[in-house]
């Protein structure tokens, strides 16, 4: 612990950082560490391009998306991180989970929602479903049947058949998904 | 419910009788009946075993052979009798939502083995450990493996190996110490167990045991982590019952004083080996399934049957190996199912996992019942208070602390914890089973001479917990509000936003730098993706591999059959006719429909080859469209519809085909079918000019127009009422379609391309002559329609008789895709005002 606490001066207001979010400093120090080796620049803050150079993501079928999703707010990522979800996610939980999506919190939860949502208009047109379909599903599926997939997954949805899930008619439909169990993932351990 | 409760009862009672009483008199000496035939050995001396009774003086027409066939009769006998006991139970649901199923068929066992006791005074039939591990236990623990959730199942696999292992060792040594320092204290009296007889008494009891947890979780509906934990447990800790029963056996024949440290060692190692290499012979025998199931496309008939004879293979071959049977059984199953499903043809799945439900459901019936029943026996009837209390005693609270202590250290790495509550009910769901009894029954007396105390101990701990935790099992899950299951209705939204969070998830593991389980399970993924899918699986079949796609035929085919089950399902017309939907899409689904239409009460799921990328048999489409449209129409006019579209509509032939061959479901192709089409064409067209006019043509138009018009939503009754018909006529379509052919003799079809069913000569010779003889069913209907024909008449009027609109229909009759769904958009128009009746039958 005695390097940590060294190097713990490094993070800026971080004993307030630890009182907010109930974070120990290693797992602070973890997280810094993290932050730093993102930001290859050394600028102080992340931008998407420091998310598009992880290997991972570039992989990842929605990678792209994702990373928007993170920046969505507009506001560049400084550490400690005051936009996006992890802030918000750390204080909602004593445990050291993490959650991306969470009903019980106004400003997490669109944040699924904004993976759909393209164009931010609150809603999740056919077209912006396809997309993510396709993204998802690759070159195995024909087109038609990504069509009549994205037309069955708005019809489910759909309550007041304006041909587009809204933010509320999402939520809805995933009310028995136990988001916070599949949305949990371990972290700092 | 009464009256069938009654007759199946009396029913029960009478067969057992029967039974019980027969043999009584012949089963006497062979007590051995489930293995020796008896033939030989007991030529009986009633004089009615006829076979070498003696020099015949004369011819005997009839023989009494009842020593050819006991063994046989016999068991099917007894099966039946379980599964009528089963039959009971379960008509009577005021009873089972109280009492579990299983503990039901064990107080039904006591009262079958209550009689056989009376009529025989000695213990004829009894579980023994030959057909219980040989023939009763490997299905049951197949069908666990082969519908394991997998995803679950790995995601806590952790978990559930450390409640298998070291809970299991946990609770074989805490019993069997506790046991002994009581034995010591002086509780039991005179009792002849050492310390290693009571160590191997306490792991025959540790395990908990997959049939009883089964039985008992699948009718209290928790919710999956705990469910998936304590079934998981259940069945991975035969690996280390296996292990510690046969260490302590060897321990106790070697006798105290020849245990050193390397036989120690020795033991420890053998759990390794045992366990691991258990489930890498079911690994290998998975892998070999899924391998042969590339193969078998050809031999569809009995693809199913290499699931079950490969995983019985895997059984035998681990316990020849002296490895863990269960675990390889398990892992067999579990690594071959995603494969096999893909692979095998989808009748074929639906085949196996009934047949496995079969088999599975059927043998676990069985062993309760058998259960009940090898309690009525005297000799097993050794009552030590001490002994048998306080087994039951420990058993149960050494499964409370091992539990919680377990639960307390894996919390600490958990990222959902197990909450306490949940605790309570893994304790409680700490059941024990026939595997118990089993390896009781197994114990060697020589060596062990309290073995009947532990048979009789380890029965009553048996219904301890099975009759007497499973019923309260359930009223403890109300009462302590454990997390039930939901009844999820499948979506295909959240399906998708499911994979999507995987996605996510392993993007955030992936910003935050870290190797979790969802980057593991991701790279995972891609590994089999690329490499373990493209040995194992067809590649045809990796493209329904998708979650969301799967999802989403599976949705489409429930549609279908809630369309047919309902008659008029709102949403999923209002689906197919929607307009902003793209016509591919439209088409599909409608193949699909029409797929499943003729089949569907026969085999759920006959008509899954239409799965969105094979677009099938096109013309057969529209056909069965009218079909369904049928339903709606009062039955009398259906007959009457039934015939003229019988008639006139082309008919995909793929619905008698399998009532003539054993070995082949042959859809026709679709050269067969246009070839059909234009004969029939052909003929109509001859037909209709003959007459001067196409007045077929017309009715048949008007036909349509009756369909479209009638009210979506008739009663349900009378839907299905008019769909059995329809079914009806499902047989004797065929039939009279052939017969309306064979007068014409340049009927190409006949001789033509192999692969069509109907070339089988047993099919054509077996047409012939019923042809010739039998009444054609629409004539039969011709007789039913002459009493229809006032209503008819009246519809003359608004027939449609102008000549455009004829030549319109002529021509949509001879070309057969576009028009198809030409006809269709007719169809689809919206109906006119006043429904014409069906037309008279004069047109014939």
């Amino acid at each position: 612990m005695g390097s940590s606490s060294s190097s713990r001066n490094k993070i800026p207001n971080a004993q307030e950082l630890m009182d907010q979010t109930g974070f120990s400093s290693a797992h602070l120090l973890r997280l810094y560490d993290r932050f730093e080796s993102l930001d290859r620049d050394n600028r102080g803050y992340l931008s998407p391009d420091d998310f598009e150079a992880l290997g991972g993501l570039a992989m990842n079928p929605i990678g792209g998306r994702i990373i928007d999703a993170f920046f969505s707010s507009g506001i560049p990522w400084t550490f400690p991180p005051l936009s996006g979800f992890w802030l918000i996610s750390v204080q909602l939980t004593e445990t050291v989970t993490k959650k991306e999506h969470s009903k019980s919190s106004p400003t997490a939860g669109p944040g699924s929602s904004n993976l759909y949502d393209l164009d931010r208009d609150g809603k999740i047109s056919r077209e912006e479903l396809l997309q993510v379909l396709r993204a998802m599903l690759g070159l195995q599926v024909t087109e038609e049947q990504l069509q009549s997939i994205a037309e069955r997954a708005i019809q489910e949805a759909d309550l007041d058949k304006d041909d587009a899930i809204s933010f509320d008619e999402f939520k809805k439909s995933l009310e028995k998904v136990d988001i916070d169990t599949k949305m949990s993932i371990g972290f700092l351990k | 419910m009464a009256t069938s409760w009654g007759f199946t009862l009396f029913l029960c009672m009478l067969l057992i009788a029967c039974g019980g009483l027969s043999l009584a008199s012949e089963e006497a000496e062979p007590r051995n009946s489930q293995t020796d035939t008896g033939t030989g050995s007991s030529s009986n001396t009633t004089g009615e075993g006829g076979h070498g009774a003696g020099p015949i003086t004369t011819l005997p027409i009839v023989t009494w052979k009842w020593h050819h066939i006991s063994t046989q009769y016999l068991v099917a006998l007894w099966i039946l009798v379980a599964w009528l006991c089963k039959l009971i139970i379960e008509s009577n649901h005021h009873v089972t939502n109280v009492i579990p199923e299983s503990a039901l068929l064990i107080c039904f066992g006591f009262v079958l083995g209550g009689m056989i006791w009376g009529a025989d005074k000695v213990q004829t039939f009894m579980l023994t450990p030959t057909v219980f591990f040989y023939f009763l236990l490997p299905q049951v623990i197949l069908d666990a493996g082969y519908h394991m959730p997998n995803k679950l199942f790995f995601t806590n696999l952790g978990a559930i190996l450390v409640y298998a292992v070291i809970g299991t060792c946990w609770n074989a040594a805490s019993l069997g110490l506790s046991l002994w320092g009581c034995h010591m204290g002086g509780l039991m009296g005179d009792l002849d167990i050492g310390l290693l007889q009571y160590l191997l008494f306490g792991s025959l009891m540790a395990a908990v045991d997959p049939v009883a947890v089964i039985a008992v979780f699948e009718q209290v509906h928790v919710n999956d982590v705990l469910f998936i934990i304590v079934f998981g447990e259940s069945l991975l800790n035969d690996g280390v019952t296996v292990v510690l029963f046969n260490v302590f056996d060897g321990f106790v024949s070697l006798g105290g004083s020849q245990i050193d440290a390397t036989e120690i060692v020795k033991g420890v190692v053998s759990f390794f080996v045992v366990a691991f290499g258990g489930s890498l012979v079911g690994i290998v025998f998975g892998l070999l399934i899924s391998l042969l199931t590339r193969f078998t496309k050809n031999i569809q008939i009995i693809e199913p049957g290499f699931i079950f004879v490969i995983g019985y293979l895997s059984y035998l071959t681990a316990e020849m190996l002296s490895l863990s049977a269960i675990l390889s059984t398990v892992f067999c199953g579990v690594l071959c199912q995603k494969y096999v499903r893909a692979n095998m043809h989808e009748n074929s799945v639906q085949t196996v996992k009934y047949a496995m439900k079969v088999f599975a459901n059927g043998s676990e019936t069985i062993i309760f019942v058998f259960l009940g029943i090898s309690a009525i026996d005297k000799i097993i009837w050794v009552w030590n208070t001490g002994f048998i209390l306080l087994t039951v005693f420990f058993v149960f609270v050494y499964r409370f602390i091992g539990v919680f202590f377990l639960t307390w250290i894996l919390n600490r790495y958990r990222l959902v914890p197990l909450e306490f509550i949940d605790q309570v009910i893994m304790s409680y769901g700490g059941l024990r089973g026939a595997v118990a009894y089993g390896l009781a029954v197994m114990l060697d007396e020589n060596k062990i001479k309290e073995k009947n105390l532990m048979v009789c101990t380890a029965l009553i701990v048996v219904y301890c917990t099975v009759i007497w935790q499973g019923m309260t099992m359930k009223p403890l899950v109300t009462w302590l509000k454990v997390k039930r299951a939901e009844v999820n209705e499948l979506t295909l939204l959240e399906k998708m936003t499911n994979k999507m969070f995987n996605h996510t998830l392993v993007a955030i593991e992936d910003i935050s730098g870290q190797i979790g389980h969802n980057y593991l399970r991701s790279k995972w993924k891609y590994f089999e993706e690329k490499w373990i899918s493209r040995i194992l699986m067809k590649p045809s079949a990796r493209k329904k591999q998708d979650e969301v796609f799967n999802v989403f035929h599976q949705l489409n085919l429930k549609d279908a059959m809630e369309y047919v089950a309902e008659g008029e399902c709102r949403g999923s017309l209002e689906f197919i006719r929607k307009e902003s939907v793209a016509i591919d899409f439209r088409k599909k689904f409608e193949s699909e429909y029409s797929e499943d239409m003729p089949d569907m009460r026969a085999n759920m799921s006959n008509g899954h080859r239409a799965t969105s990328t094979t677009r099938d048999p096109f013309p057969s489409v529209s056909v069965e469209i009218h079909k369904h449209t049928m339903k709606a129409m009062t039955e009398a006019e259906a007959v009457n519809a039934h015939h003229l579209l019988d008639q006139h509509l082309y008919k995909s032939r793929n619905q008698h085909r399998h009532r003539f061959s054993r070995s082949k479901f042959i859809i026709n192709k679709d050269e067969k079918e246009v070839q059909e089409i234009f004969q029939r064409t052909m003929k109509n067209r001859l037909e209709s000019a003959k007459m001067g006019g196409s007045p077929k043509t017309i009715v048949k138009h008007t036909k349509k127009e009756h369909q479209r018009k009638m009210p979506k939503g008739k009663s349900i009754s009378q839907t299905k009422l008019c769909h059995s018909g329809d079914e009806d006529f499902g047989f004797s379509e065929g039939d009279s379609a052939s017969g309306y052919d064979l007068p014409y003799p340049s009927f190409p079809m006949r001789d033509s391309k192999p692969g069509g069913g109907i070339e089988n000569s047993a099919f054509v010779s077996d047409l012939y002559p019923t042809d010739s003889l039998q009444t054609p069913p629409w004539l039969a209907e011709g007789e039913l329609d002459s009493s229809m024909v006032a209503p008819s008449l009246r519809a003359q009027a608004s027939l449609p008789t102008s000549p455009i609109e004829m030549r319109h229909l002529g021509l949509l009759r001879i070309s057969t895709r576009s028009t198809d769904t030409k006809q269709m958009d007719i169809d689809q128009l919206p109906p006119p005002p006043t429904p014409p009746p069906p037309p008279p039958s004069s047109n014939m």
